[in-house]
């Protein structure tokens, strides 16, 4: 099963700061009585983006300069919560192609990377930066390089990080692990073998 | 030559490892995987665009709890989504051959209770299942931890997950906790001081003589909230609580004695090194509630809520977020904010001990008026046997609501949701916006005698105050 790979992704940003986005923000649970992800896209972050009575707030993600940014820009602990992978399901469903945060819960960060959505981590001083740069101009050209650990925005470039791991699974396009977990049966079978509870 | 000393999450990591993947992380073997209605029917339909099968059937165990209705029992259910995707997880059972703990099974229940409840939960596995409070199930002794969805699809196509090791923090509490004082406030306590991502990379080890005195159902409620402070698992060394707990239990192993002694050699080495460790007194320890929107936000009761210029300069945005969402005060007691709805259950704090606690204190008083009180327990075992205590007509003569077992208020999946900003005085995890099925509704984080306090009171109470616990000795 090949994958693509990722080295880079190109786009434009969009800021939602703040720290401790939870899971339920991204998605809430009411929009989860699913048997698939494909009609995600809709809910992602819905409470922030309409009022009870589906009139739209006056939210940076519903300002149309913003309508085609694929990088979403955040603050700390992005994706705190629940383990539930409809928040990155929608999240991409919606157009989202890669992250920038400060830090990523850990579940969620490993959801994204499985669905081949970078994530990578900057300073926060960098990343209100970044935000201030896209805020004033929405058409700011970003490049995550992932390949060399580096987000360019604009004519300036940030350093960024992104674990071993996520980077040698999205550089070498294999970034879902599913293939190689089941080529490893036999020594799956021997390691239950020692097991005695299996 | 003498091995190094290990934490017991390094020998049960050791001792399910297959290998090293291409990208660096571990191959982990899952010995034991639950699954539930709301994360596994996209695992399923992905296997069937795989064309692959569900490698160790036997090692995987399903219920039904996320979005369950708790106040109906026949199907099919008003709701016809949820009715849809209950049904989809029976089908991918029954055709994939994994024992289902159905709706009229009598065993069904949040699948973080009934997996210790069957004694499916055992010292020393590696448990996954596609929630976060997969946690709990480390009050065994077992490495336990959420998934997503697609690593739903890799442990029922490969019974393995790629993994990176984690690091071990070791929480030591010792003392005793004072009259009125829970596991709830312990965690919350935790997670106040160390913060909502202090343990992001951590698994955390919870000891001393605190954790050593507690019961395996104490134990529980502080693992479930590990997640809660970004610690991804949390554990508890096994020890004759532990073993007592199990026996008897339908899951439990046959060769009892060679189990025991198998277990008692994974408690971690006493001279063993951890990646860092805390020292917490039990006795610094009050009732906890949470006055924000993360479940770090937390103070005591006694204690007013907080200005955000006193607070860390990262904190200052999420605290005024949060102090706009709630419409409370710095500055002012928490104590005293009136409530809306009390809901006593979830996979934190609905178990029989819980229960017995809340009823032993709620006896012969009744809820205050213009407050919806509902109780939901874990499981039907649970409901069961707390009916068989009449604990079932001391809730309901109270003027609470006794519901069937599911998750319920706390993710608000199933019909019971706060409507507008309703406050609700909660004894489950997470005091997110919009949490409890309103994306108004606010949600304090407290102990399940506080729940009942504030229920009886109509506003946020000091339970020992309200019933008078410990006050003598003062």
């Amino acid at each position: 099963m090949a994958l693509e790979i990722i080295t880079e992704v190109k786009g434009t940003g969009v800021p939602v700061m703040g720290d401790d986005i939870d899971t339920d923000r991204i998605i809430p649970a009411r929009f989860m009585k699913c048997v698939t992800f494909d009609g995600l896209a809709e809910y992602a972050f819905f409470d922030v983006r309409f009022n009870e009575d589906g009139s739209e707030k006056t939210h940076i993600l519903n300002d149309k300069r913003f309508s085609e940014a694929s990088i979403l820009i955040s603050g700390a602990n992005f994706g705190c919560g629940s383990s539930r992978e409809h928040a990155p399901q929608s999240l991409y469903r919606y157009g989202f192609r890669g992250i920038l945060a400060e830090s990523f819960a850990e579940i969620f960060f490993g959801n994204s990377i499985t669905l081949g959505m970078p994530c990578m981590t900057l300073s926060r001083e960098n990343l209100n930066e970044i935000a201030a740069t896209v805020k004033t101009d929405p058409e700011t050209a970003i490049v995550l390089d992932i390949e060399n650990r580096k987000v360019i925005v604009g004519d300036k470039t940030y350093a960024a990080e992104i674990t071993d791991s996520a980077h040698e699974g999205l550089t070498e396009g294999r970034w879902d692990p599913i293939a190689e977990l089941i080529d490893n049966g036999d020594a799956v079978d021997k390691v239950a073998e020692g097991l005695s509870y299996v | 030559m003498q091995e190094k000393p290990k934490s017991l999450f390094d020998k049960v990591w050791d001792a399910h490892e297959v290998g090293k993947l291409s990208d660096g992380r571990s191959q982990l073997f899952i010995g034991t995987h639950l699954i539930h209605e709301v994360t596994s029917p996209q695992a399923f339909g992905m296997l069937r665009d795989l064309n692959l099968p569900v490698r160790y059937p036997k090692r995987t165990f399903a219920t039904v709890d996320h979005i369950v209705p708790t106040d109906e029992t026949h199907e099919p259910y008003s709701d016809s989504l949820a009715d849809a995707m209950i049904k989809e997880l029976r089908k991918n059972c029954l055709d994939n051959d994994i024992t289902f703990f159905d709706v009229h099974s009598g065993m069904q229940g949040i699948v973080h209770i009934i997996g210790p409840e069957q004694g499916i939960t055992q010292p020393g596995m590696t448990i996954a299942c596609g929630d976060s409070h997969t946690s709990t199930h480390g009050a065994f002794g077992a490495i336990a931890f959420g998934i997503g969805t697609s690593q739903v699809r890799d442990v029922l196509a490969s019974q393995t997950l790629a993994m990176s090791r984690l690091k071990v923090r070791r929480i030591n509490v010792d003392g005793e906790l004072s009259p009125g004082v829970y596991a709830k406030d312990v965690i919350l306590h935790i997670i106040r001081t160390l913060g909502v991502n202090g343990g992001i990379g951590y698994a955390y080890e919870y000891g001393g003589e605190l954790f050593d005195n507690f019961t395996l159902e104490e134990r529980m409620t502080v693992c479930n909230m590990s997640i809660e402070g970004g610690a991804r698992c949390g554990y508890v060394n096994p020890d004759e609580t532990t073993y007592e707990y199990l026996k008897g239990r339908n899951y439990a192993p046959k060769d009892w004695d060679r189990a025991v002694e198998m277990w008692s050699s994974l408690r971690s080495d006493p001279d063993c090194e951890y990646d860092d460790v805390v020292n917490i007194r039990a006795e610094d320890i009050l009732p906890t509630v949470t006055w924000g929107i993360t479940p770090g936000q937390a103070i005591f009761i006694d204690q007013d809520i907080p200005f955000p210029a006193d607070l860390p300069e990262k904190d200052r945005a999420t605290a005024e977020e949060a102090l706009e969402h709630m419409s409370l005060t710095s500055g002012t007691p928490i104590a005293g904010t009136r409530i809306d709805v009390a809901f006593l259950g979830s996979c934190t704090n609905g178990r029989l001990s819980d229960l017995q606690e809340a009823a032993r204190y709620l006896k012969g008083r009744k809820v205050a008026k213009g407050v919806k009180a509902i109780v939901v327990p874990g499981s039907q075992v649970v409901a069961k046997i707390a009916e068989q205590q009449g604990l079932d007509k001391i809730f309901r003569e109270a003027g609470f609501e006794w519901r069937g077992a599911g998750c319920s208020m706390c993710l608000a999946m199933n019909p019971d949701k706060l409507i507008g900003n309703q406050l609700c005085a909660s004894s489950s995890n997470r005091n997110f916006k919009g949490r409890q099925g309103s994306p108004t509704g606010r949600t304090v984080l407290m102990s399940p005698l506080m729940v009942i306090a504030a229920a009886v009171t109509g506003v946020i109470s000091d339970a020992r105050e309200v019933f008078e616990i410990g006050r003598t000795a003062a």
